[in-house]
């Protein structure tokens, strides 16, 4: 049998609670066995605007939100209007409405759902300190079957530092919820949660991010607020200090970006993380970084664009700016992590690259997984990550920074190293780091810095590969969950296909990419954004076997498993063709 | 650094590279008074970093045999920041010119004069674009007509740089001359001694584009004594004609830091994840 999910929003203006209901609501599943995810919705406002939680809670494993929501509930009506097509219903779908806050919006009733009316705010009244968003978090626990005891005894750990009454308030309010859940006929339930639950982790991609880049040896962050970048900061401030390292709030992108290739030449693995206005302030930095050879990790976790576009909503669209951004030949590498979880190997995984190639790794993250959480299985640690090749013994007798290698990559003496002074510079330079305008030394270092990306062993990390079939689907990014969710949902239809999630945008690997698609007769390109941009530098820098078409939206629209399905369906050789 | 050093020479820390300056550039005489500084201090060669941006004055480290990083135009202070960050046990002086440092790297002085990081900065300002050919740079004049971008000139007063540093919170603010490498060295010498941020101004003649420069040796004069009183700082900033050399202020102030956290370790950190099964 199908596992099943159960999708809810939780909606509300600002301050009514909604996060906090729906971060408790996935904690409750999570603490009784089930999957699950939680996305987040904002309006641009700073305090009041519209926000919503959306879950999903499963039996299985899930990063990436179903195609439609089962229930809506909604504390207060604000601006529902204005991110109604986000939250797409289904015939029976349920809503959860307070009569006191007027009648259900006609823009929410088009597919006909149920709606059940809840007093969320009067029932929240019965108790002086009662909350409204703790009415809701009882009846949504209750209805998707999680017991109240412990999300009792979850609440009053959570409200015990405000007191006693604030205890009884929350209580109270929980209690009505459960209550008056029981008058809601035929609630959605998630499958039954796996008999088997070992360790779980309950993370954001932006904590992932985070803690990939620690265990990826990051210890200098230098830091400038942007949504929704601003987590993966605020995330490392304290722990960063923990283990012996440092961040920097700096003034500027431009900053930023320049304090990290500062301390990156004293040998500290460094990082910023940033969204898309913020990247484009930083390409000059990173082509210095390409130029001189410095390692650096730069995180975008992308928002829609262009200019300051969307800043509280996803979209993948700065996979052009991140491969082709910087000026002149600048050869580097760019990550794109598949998913909520792999925000932690991706990150770990280009700070290692960063330092073993001495050039800049960008990391492609986006606000969908980036402010999302998942409960997710507890996650293997890679090995240590690759490091940067120092200078020692013959090599400082008469050191060249920029020495022509076999590999590309040369020597690099960090200060401190006798025998190891010499200037990086953005100049072009000689094999020593003079300056050099000569077109001898222009082409070696040219050659140099694109050879040692060329040569290097990426190893099986460049994509996720999966499946196989006459149709191969070629995705990227938060893209990736929903793929492959519309892919099993194909194979439960007898239709197979590949899957070919790229997690290494640059440098191409067209040899890896020609023996995924071997065989293959049709390709379709999955990517949330407008253009198709996956799928231009696909063509720049790949042979695609077959018939090729791209299919793509921009954001803030998420892509749904269905959408991606019906061009599976559409592309996909009928049964006895595939089977023969 | 070790005071038994007494063989180390200046030239010690200059590179066998030609330097691209024209021939009497005010430029040599900061080159040489910085090598002099360093050899003064016998710091060893490894443990000092040079970090510049873009501009004739900025080619400066690679003369150096010193460790060094020639960036891109206006961000020496944010790396040079980093790199302090990263090691402190490093020698870090940020090199440039007043192009780099105050108008296009501007914002990056106010701050670094607010955050004071161990670090020293060295601004040779000849109130010119030398490197692109003689354009008007924020301490021009404004009724300085040399460049065929601004012929009737910027049409603005110039930025003073000492006046914003003191404004902006430094807490080592010196001004020394080109012509005078002796007393600069000094002056490099005592800021590289000051725990924090220092700001040494030099003011360094472009004899191509500016060769009314050349007059500056006769109007240089030292006077500024230093003080640790700020109101008496600006007074005297009030009355400056900008010639006057010397430190200007020096008093010491919380020098920036990172967070204090207790030591922890990644398992530790990742304990926070872990979901608690109910009971």
């Amino acid at each position: 049998m199908q596992p099943r999910s159960v999708s809810i929003a939780v909606t509300g203006s600002g301050g009514a609670g909604v996060m906090t209901a729906g971060k408790l609501l996935l904690d409750l599943a999570a603490r009784a066995g089930w999957y699950g995810m939680m996305a987040r919705s904002f309006g641009p406002q700073i305090r009041g605007g519209e926000a919503a939680a959306l879950l999903r809670i499963a039996s299985h494993p899930v990063q990436n939100p179903d195609d439609r929501y089962d229930v809506l509930l909604a504390i207060d009506w604000g601006n529902i209007g204005r991110f109604a097509s986000e939250i797409p219903l289904h015939g029976n779908s349920l809503i959860i409405a307070d009569p006191r806050r007027g009648a259900v919006p006609g823009i929410l009733l088009g597919e006909r759902p149920r709606v059940a009316e809840v007093p969320l705010a009067d029932l929240a009244r019965e108790n002086p300190h009662g909350r409204a968003n703790m009415v809701a978090l009882g009846v949504l626990a209750a209805l998707v079957g999680l017991a109240e005891d412990p999300a009792r005894e979850r609440i009053g750990q959570m409200l015990a530092g405000r007191g006693e009454d604030a205890v009884g308030g929350g209580l109270a309010s929980l209690r009505s919820g459960f209550a008056a859940a029981a008058a809601v006929e035929d609630p959605p339930r998630p499958g039954a949660p796996p008999a088997d639950a070992g360790e779980r982790w309950n993370i954001s991609g932006n904590e992932a991010t985070g803690l990939g880049a620690l265990h990826g040896g990051i210890r200098f962050v230098a830091a400038y607020p942007i949504t929704p970048a601003t987590d993966v900061l605020e995330w490392l401030a304290p722990r960063l200090p923990s283990l012996g390292g440092a961040l920097v709030q700096a003034e500027d992108e431009l900053a930023a970006i320049n304090m990290c290739l500062g301390a990156s030449y004293g040998g500290t693995p460094s990082l910023t993380a940033t969204s898309g206005p913020g990247f484009s302030l930083m390409s000059e930095g990173l082509g210095l970084g390409v130029a001189s050879e410095t390692p650096v990790v730069v995180v975008d976790v992308m928002r829609g664009g262009p200019s300051t576009g969307i800043p509280t909503k996803s979209e993948q669209t700065d996979l052009e700016i991140a491969v082709y951004g910087l000026h002149g030949d600048a050869p580097h590498v760019v990550v794109a992590p598949t998913g909520i979880d792999d925000c932690l190997h991706a990150t770990q995984w280009a700070t290692g690259l960063a330092e073993a190639l001495q050039t800049p790794a960008i990391v492609l993250s986006d606000q969908a997984m980036g402010q999302a959480r998942a409960i997710i299985d507890r996650p293997a640690i890679d090995a240590a990550a690759a490091s940067r090749r120092g200078a020692s013994g013959p090599e400082l007798a008469q050191y060249r920074r920029y020495a022509i290698t076999d590999d590309g990559i040369s020597p690099a003496a960090v200060p401190g190293t006798p025998g190891g002074e010499h200037t990086a510079d953005g100049l072009e330079h000689d094999e020593y780091g003079t300056p050099s305008a000569q077109a001898g030394h222009h082409f070696a270092q040219l050659d140099k810095r694109r050879r040692k990306l060329a040569l290097f062993d990426y190893g099986d990390r460049w994509a996720d590969v999966e499946g196989d079939g006459e149709l191969a689907v070629i995705t990227w990014g938060s893209s990736t969950q929903v793929v492959r969710e519309a892919l099993d949902r194909a194979a439960g239809q007898g239709i197979r296909a590949r899957l070919v999630a790229l997690r290494l945008i640059a440098p191409a690997l067209p040899e890896r990419m020609a023996a995924a698609l071997a065989g293959c007769r049709r390709v379709l390109v999955i990517e949330q954004n407008h253009d198709g941009q996956l799928h231009r530098y696909l063509r720049g820098h790949y042979h695609l076997p077959g018939e090729i078409h791209a299919w793509h939206h921009p954001g803030p629209l998420q892509i749904r498993p269905a959408e991606v399905l019906q061009q599976v369906l559409a592309l996909a050789p009928r049964k006895q063709e595939a089977i023969g | 650094m070790s005071a038994t050093a007494p063989t180390v020479k200046p030239r010690d820390y200059k590179s066998a590279v030609k330097p691209v300056w024209c021939p009497g550039c005010g430029d040599f005489g900061v080159l040489n008074a910085l090598t002099k500084a360093l050899a003064a201090l016998s710091v060893a060669r490894e443990k000092v970093a040079l970090i510049s941006g873009i501009g004739c004055s900025a080619r400066l480290p690679a003369y150096t045999g010193v460790y060094g990083f020639h960036g891109i135009h206006g961000r020496a202070l944010p790396m040079a920041t980093g790199l302090a960050v990263a090691r402190p046990d490093l020698t870090v002086v940020a090199t440039g010119g007043d192009g780099d440092g105050f108008s296009i790297g501007g914002n990056h002085f106010l701050h670094a004069c607010r955050r004071n990081i161990d670090m020293t900065y060295v601004v040779m300002d000849n109130a010119v674009y030398g490197m692109t050919k003689g354009q008007a740079s924020p301490t021009t004049e404004a009724d300085w007509d040399g460049s065929s971008l601004t012929p009737e000139g910027p049409g603005m007063d110039p930025v003073h740089p000492l006046e914003i540093a003191l404004a902006a919170g430094a807490g080592f603010i010196a001004r020394g001359f080109s012509g005078d490498p002796n007393g600069l060295a000094e002056l490099v010498t005592r800021g590289i001694g000051y725990p924090g941020f220092a700001f040494i101004q030099v003011i360094s003649p472009c004899i191509t584009y500016r060769p009314e420069q050349m007059e500056y040796k006769h109007r240089i004069h030292p006077g500024f004594e230093p003080t640790a009183d700020r109101r008496e700082a600006f007074l005297r900033l009030m009355d400056d004609d900008y010639f006057t050399t010397g430190l200007l202020y020096r008093k010491e102030r919380p020098v920036w830091r990172p967070v204090a956290a207790d030591a922890a370790n990644l398992d530790s950190i990742a304990a926070a994840f872990r979901v608690q099964a109910a009971q």
